[in-house]
């Protein structure tokens, strides 16, 4: 995984908004000051008409969003996860998905990922707070190609997104060819034994740990649920049946995120053994992301873990010698 | 300026507002009459003469914008869009009851002629600036009205979209406070003051004019004023009172959020329809 080219999904977000912003005259790009870091400079130099910052902003960002979607343009709201999923959040909730306006939410640093920046800026509840409106649709997109395929659908759903990245490069796991569609999830790779279960920059180190499986003889499905809500029941229920054993994996808190939706899913359609990767019910830390996933984790060695004893919960539970 | 047909139209108008606010409420059991009877004013000056609107075309692009960011105050909101023909005027009976349109604060989607969600406060002014900007984008050529009250003043996001409204000069936003000094736990002055009020919006770079928000010619002209304001956002501070126009329920604090009883709600529409005779 490490010597794959890898790419920020940012970059790659900014670079389609552009197209984007050439193709659907309606769409309107709203920055609360960090244009910069949401990578929509390109937009703003192109549609200077089309952009609006806001400043140090983020409720009015949301609400501002809100007022232009009534007028039938399709704003995107552009800031930190952190920001638009907790300093925002009733406006997201009472002005957006309430009202289904048609506002496209445009998060990064997402998860722990972020690095050095520290708690504050790592978000690791946005998932579990977004997934909890009706009316979203939560996107989590694993690399630069599925970033700009998935924001080109988000932008013609109508109604509520979150969409939310992370802040670095990271692998290119996708071949330009590959096909995406909203609410159905990508099975990067097929296998018989455990069912890996993945959003976002956790697809690439599912991956990883596959690799390291499939030399211990263990063959591990990898999904990729780029849309955590609506979920893929069908797509997780296929490989849960044919299993029977499940980890997720999502750089948030296990508590509401990706785990929790698919151990909701499986619980009430087949009951499945699941382990969920994530943080832990914890505050993390500044520092290197590879050095924080190793030690909260969340890396391929851990992933590889919690695959073997899947399986044993499974032998277990199905009484397999 | 104004002839006095239409000031007494609008003082009709007002009344009316008035006693179906008072009616929904009683027949609801719950709802905030005092501020609906503190901006009825506003709201028939707006609905009844101000505004480009067609009730049988809600959804006309160019029609101007109404969002009534303190939207606990939603009877009179009903009770002028009834009145104006969005809905019949007996759908009022049913507010806040299940499977109505009329929700215990506004709903953009469940009513028509309802512009914004509305209910926590603080907000309506910063979709209003989004309408506004919406508007120069589009081409569509109409002017976005907020009502403001003093809880509303009180939020954060309130000035977050005065200082982004002021710095883009957004002159077709148009913000109305209902001053009414009071919140839900007491006198603002015992809360937390808003004034001084003009001095403030001022220093966020808008035009301001101040005018008694119950006398009719006042609050026309204000808003003749706001249209002709080409380069600011305009606020027009409106001093008022909340339960206006009912004896028992003027300036008295708990009636931001309580019913009045059959017993009450008589006396109150016996008062209004003094009013709207004298």
């Amino acid at each position: 995984m490490m010597d794959m080219p890898k790419k920020m999904l940012r970059a790659a977000f900014g670079e389609t908004l552009v197209e984007l912003g050439e193709e659907m005259p309606e769409i309107v790009v709203l920055d609360a000051d960090i244009s910069s870091s949401l990578k929509t400079g390109g937009f703003a130099k192109r549609f200077p008409e089309r952009h609006i910052n806001v400043g140090a902003a983020e409720q009015n960002l949301i609400m501002n969003a809100a007022g232009l979607a009534t007028t039938g343009l399709i704003p995107l709201a552009c800031t930190y996860a952190t920001f638009s999923s907790m300093r925002a959040c009733e406006q997201v909730r009472s002005f957006i998905c309430y009202p289904n306006l048609n506002v496209k939410i445009i998060s990064t640093h997402g998860g722990i990922e972020v690095g050095w920046d520290g708690p504050t800026h790592q978000a690791i509840e946005d998932v579990a707070i977004m997934r909890a409106f009706p009316n979203m649709t939560v996107i989590v997109p694993a690399d630069a190609i599925s970033t700009a395929a998935l924001i080109r659908q988000a932008v013609r759903h109508s109604g509520p997104v979150y969409f939310r990245m992370g802040r670095n490069p990271a692998p290119i796991i996708y071949d330009p060819s590959q096909p995406f569609e909203l609410g159905k999830a990508v099975t990067v790779r097929a296998g018989a034994d455990v069912t890996l279960v993945a959003m976002g920059i956790m697809v690439s180190i599912g991956l990883e740990a596959a690799d390291r499986l499939a030399a211990e003889g263990i063959t591990a499905a990898v999904l990729d649920m780029h849309t955590v809500k609506p979920l893929d029941g069908d797509t997780l229920l296929a490989a849960a049946r044919r299993t029977r054993a499940v980890v997720t994996l999502e750089d948030h808190n296990i508590i509401g995120g990706l785990g929790s939706a698919v151990a909701e899913y499986l619980a009430e359609h087949e009951p499945t053994p699941v382990i969920r990767i994530g943080v832990r019910d914890t505050f993390a830390e500044s520092g290197d992301p590879v050095e924080l996933f190793r030690k909260y984790r969340m890396d391929a060695d851990y992933v590889v873990k919690a695959a073997r004893n899947a399986l044993a919960m499974r032998d277990r539970l199905e009484k397999i010698p | 300026m104004y002839t006095n047909g239409l000031l007494d139209r609008l003082k009709r108008k007002a009344n009316q507002i008035r006693q179906e606010s008072i009616r929904m409420t009683h027949t609801a059991g719950s709802g905030h009459p005092g501020g609906s009877l503190s901006e009825a004013d506003i709201l028939s000056a707006l609905y009844f003469h101000v505004m480009k609107i067609d009730p049988s075309n809600p959804g006309w692009p160019s029609r101007d914008r109404f969002i009534l960011s303190k939207g606990h105050a939603c009877p009179g909101l009903y009770a002028a869009l009834a009145l104006r023909g969005y809905f019949p005027v007996e759908e009022l009976a049913t507010f806040r009851q299940i499977n109505s349109r009329l929700q215990g604060h506004p709903d953009m989607i469940k009513t028509p002629g309802v512009e914004m969600t509305a209910g926590p406060l603080g907000n309506g002014l910063a979709a209003g600036a989004g309408m506004a900007q919406g508007a120069l984008i589009t081409g569509w050529d109409f002017r976005t009205y907020v009502l403001i009250g003093d809880g509303d003043m009180q939020e954060g996001c309130t000035w977050e979209a005065a200082m982004l409204a002021g710095h883009k000069k957004l002159a077709n936003l148009i913000c109305i406070y209902d001053y009414n000094r009071s919140q839900v736990d007491g006198p603002i002055s015992e809360i937390v003051d808003t004034a001084p009020v003009a001095e403030k919006w001022r220093a966020f770079n808008w035009a301001v004019r101040e005018i008694d928000g119950h006398a009719m010619a006042e609050i026309v002209e204000a808003f003749a004023w706001a249209q002709r304001n080409t380069d600011q956002p305009s606020l027009i501070l409106a001093h008022t009172i909340k339960g206006k126009g009912v004896s028992f329920m003027e300036n008295q604090v708990a009636w931001h959020g309580t019913a009045p009883n059959a017993e009450q709600a008589e006396q109150a529409l016996a008062e209004l329809a003094q009013e709207s005779l004298a």
